[in-house]
């Protein structure tokens, strides 16, 4: 198509690297303190994803670590009052088991759910998922660490990074994309809390075997970190206390990946909608 | 320009996330409401037509609710429609996934197919290259952003529809150029998630309200 009597070019775009924060929530409370000033409440997930929108989040994701199962439904309530006032999209994982939760979820408002330990107890349940409801909004979350263990020497773990589950973390990857994950949040067991840069070798480990969109997690602790996990192939990029502790902003994540040559979404020119 | 509120049914044939379009249109000033009804989705102002997942298990959830005669009958009486994703898709002649073809509801002509690409879904922000003259993008710059997920999607520009002219197409590039918009009359469709895009997709939601009577 001939751009000149277009509006844009289609044969010059590209699918922009996206920057998503990820809010911990525990019996529908923000952990990890958050310390924004300009938030009445820092510790209430809408109102920080709401904040986190018009910041330019190009995504958001939710991780329910609530241990009982009676605070477990207090997180349907907080993705439903997100979905009511945040028009981005929305990932919701931790403590998802069946079916059944992926579609309360979806229900709620959710675009997107991650299966983790789950899924490694019963891969069964990514096809399940994704036959029901589509691979786009089936995500399947690894935690790995460096291991001598596996053959690619990555090991995924379970329960939060504490066990090891004995599977390698590469060939896992590769097998849920086969039964019908849609994207991967691949997040660095060593790398993550140290903000010393993303595990980049896991991220290229898992770029070669899955040829569904990436997530790189664990590790982001300065501005510099991010271009590099584009580079070894990661399609978005994740981070939490990077964010909450406002050590960088999103904007500035957005200008460091575009000065590497990314594409990245810019701040809209459209008056806010009331 | 009249004050009272465009009705609008997002028609709910077991697809999705449709609160997020309830809610983005209700936003930019709808009376929107999700129904399966098809009397409240003939009578309706404004028919958002949304999908997700595969094109057959779409078909058959829209035909299970008499969604495609409804789609017929609004348009044979020139009242608007907006497809969204699959929602677009379906409303093509033919859909193929894994080797198997499907009917669509066959308002345009064209093949939903996969995406040649590195890497499927294509999920993520993207631009939409498009004649001037769209009224979705109306007031909207050329590097604003919207929301895709998909991995299937039209490669050729439906050169006849429902409308005497011909349809005017936007198009954004994944692996190869494909069909990001239509609009053909009162039929319009994005493979975008509008209610996903933020201010931009408000944008566009509020442009299409302004087509409806």
């Amino acid at each position: 198509m001939a751009c000149e009597a277009t509006r844009g070019c289609a044969a010059r775009s590209a699918v922009a690297v996206r920057v998503i924060p990820c809010l911990d929530v525990d019996g529908g409370r923000v952990v990890k303190g958050v310390r924004f000033v300009d938030l009445r409440d820092a510790g209430d997930p809408v109102e920080l994803a709401a904040r986190y929108d018009r910041a330019g989040a190009d995504e958001l994701t939710f991780l329910d670590i609530t241990a009982s199962s009676a605070d477990r439904e207090t997180m349907y309530d907080v993705v439903r009052r997100t979905a009511e006032q945040v028009f981005i999209p929305l990932t919701v994982g931790g403590g998802v088991r069946a079916v059944a939760d992926v579609d309360r979820l979806l229900r709620a408002g959710a675009d997107k759910v991650a299966l983790n330990t789950a899924a490694v107890a019963r891969p069964g349940l990514l096809r399940e998922a994704a036959d029901r409801f589509g691979s786009q909004c089936v995500v399947l979350s690894i935690d790995a660490r460096r291991s001598s263990n596996t053959e690619s020497g990555f090991e995924v773990t379970t329960h939060g990074g504490r066990r090891g589950a004995g599977i390698d973390a590469v060939q896992w990857s590769r097998d849920a994309v086969a039964m019908g994950a849609g994207e991967i949040l691949l997040n660095s067991v060593d790398a993550d809390g140290t903000q010393a840069g993303f595990d980049l070798a896991l991220i290229a480990a898992v770029r070669g075997a899955a040829a569904v969109p990436l997530i790189a997690s664990g590790g982001a602790g300065a501005l510099s970190h991010f271009a590099p996990a584009v580079a070894a192939g990661a399609d978005a990029v994740l981070a939490a206390s990077l964010f909450h502790f406002g050590v960088v902003s999103i904007g500035a994540v957005k200008q460091e990946l575009a000065a590497a040559g990314y594409p990245i979404r810019p701040t809209s020119a459209v008056p806010r909608a009331s | 320009m009249t004050s009272r509120r465009p009705s609008v049914v997002v028609l709910d044939y077991g697809s999705g996330n449709l609160r997020s379009a309830e809610r983005a249109l209700q936003r930019v000033g709808a009376a929107a409401e999700i129904s399966a009804d098809p009397a409240a989705a003939l009578g309706a102002d404004g028919l958002v037509v949304p999908g997700v997942g595969a094109f057959a298990a779409c078909m058959a959830g829209l035909r299970a609710v008499g969604g495609d005669q409804v789609i017929a009958k609004r348009l044979a009486g020139s009242r608007p429609v907006l497809g969204i994703c699959v929602g677009m898709q379906v409303l093509f002649e033919t859909g193929e996934e894994h080797g198997a073809w499907t009917d669509g509801v066959g308002c345009w002509p064209g093949v939903v197919q996969m995406l040649a690409a590195p890497v499927l879904p294509h999920m993520g922000w993207n631009v939409v290259a498009a004649p001037p003259a769209t009224r979705l993008l109306a007031g909207l710059g050329a590097d604003e952003m919207f929301y895709f997920v998909h991995s299937y999607a039209v490669l050729h520009a439906p050169r006849r529809g429902v409308a005497a002219a011909e349809p005017l197409t936007g198009w954004t590039r994944h692996g190869a150029e494909f069909v990001a918009l239509v609009e053909d009359g009162p039929l319009m469709a994005t493979q975008f998630h509008p209610e996903k895009s933020a201010d931009a997709g408000a944008a566009l939601l509020a442009n299409w309200l302004e087509t409806l009577t």
